[in-house]
């Protein structure tokens, strides 16, 4: 045990934090967090490689979006998902209570607005973490009110082009 | 202590070859590509309801020759590694093996988060290419 804590806890968050005012003053328009989306993109289809190393291979969908609610979050935000829901047909809702990268901020309406900023990069995190695993999907976000965040997963059954490195994937539902 | 060592990407593409004798990288390609059939056979078990010992990483003995052993393991990212020994080496256990594996992924994970590799390139990282050389020589 160390004399001077660690501060590898905070660093992610000030980081995060400066990552985000860079990019919004950097890019043009108010709403252009794609860069954002992105960079955790990259981040989370990288990262997933080391945090499944020691795992047992996924069963299926499910399975691995609970390896993400459990593990991948606490080793990312240091507590688990508080619900997760799914209709069994590719669609899942992950809502966490007290969001780490927001929770910071006063609880109030007043950060409402810029708050989805700050969460942007956790969607991009899932995205290609999932993406890695082979779960093709779109995150979104919602808060509603502060501290907590759901992000809705919506996964595609059938990917026609592999997605990395750059752009968008082209995907296509089956039986549509 | 292997005689050949491959990496597959996602999509069945050889992202890594790497063999002792240079000279039989062509008749080791052939091996690792014909091993993926029993990988993919492999991984579709696993889709059934079996015993859960068969969610390993690590897929054990894949098919032998008289010449040679082959051996394979995939990671939850569907990357494939491929292993091939020498039938006459006994001293290897499957311990040994396990172990080889563990190393591999060890030095596959520290190269995919090298910010310079793009994911599903050809790996081309002289430290992989080090770490690699001396697990197939046993060290």
């Amino acid at each position: 045990m160390p004399a001077v804590p660690i501060a590898d806890d905070c660093l992610f968050e000030f980081i995060h934090a400066e990552l985000v005012n860079y990019v919004a003053s950097s890019s043009k328009g108010d709403h252009d967090v794609s860069t954002l989306e992105y960079l955790g993109f990259c981040c989370g289809y990288r990262i997933i490689e080391r945090l499944t190393k020691d795992w047992p291979r996924f069963k299926d969908e499910l399975d691995t979006l609970k390896f993400m609610c459990t593990d991948f979050w606490s080793s990312i935000f240091k507590k688990q998902i508080d619900n997760l829901r799914t209709n069994h047909a590719g669609v899942y809702v992950l809502l966490d209570n007290n969001f780490r990268l927001i929770s910071k901020m006063s609880s109030g309406n007043q950060y409402l607005e810029v708050a989805p900023r700050y969460v942007t990069f956790t969607c991009g995190l899932l995205r290609g973490a999932l993406a890695n695993l082979g779960i093709h999907c779109v995150v979104t976000s919602e808060i509603k009110t502060l501290p907590a965040c759901a992000f809705h997963l919506e996964c595609w059954l059938h990917v026609i082009e592999f997605p990395f490195p750059f752009g968008m994937t082209r995907v296509s539902r089956l039986g549509t | 202590m292997a005689v050949c060592i491959a990496v597959i990407g996602k999509e069945n593409s050889p992202k890594y070859i790497s063999c002792i004798n240079p000279s039989m990288e062509l008749h080791f390609q052939y091996k690792v590509h014909v091993s993926l059939d029993v990988v993919e056979e492999k991984l579709q078990a696993v889709s059934k309801p079996i015993a859960d010992v068969t969610k390993e990483q690590y897929l054990g003995l894949l098919y032998s020759t008289e010449e040679h052993k082959i051996y394979g393991y995939v990671t939850n990212t569907k990357i494939k590694f491929i292993v091939v020994v020498d039938s006459s080496n006994t001293l290897l256990r499957d311990n040994e093996i396990r172990m080889m594996f563990r190393r591999l992924h060890s030095v596959y994970a520290d190269i995919v988060c090298n910010p310079f590799f793009i994911p599903g390139e050809v790996i081309s990282s002289k430290k992989f290419d080090k770490t690699v050389k001396s697990i197939m020589y046993g060290d």
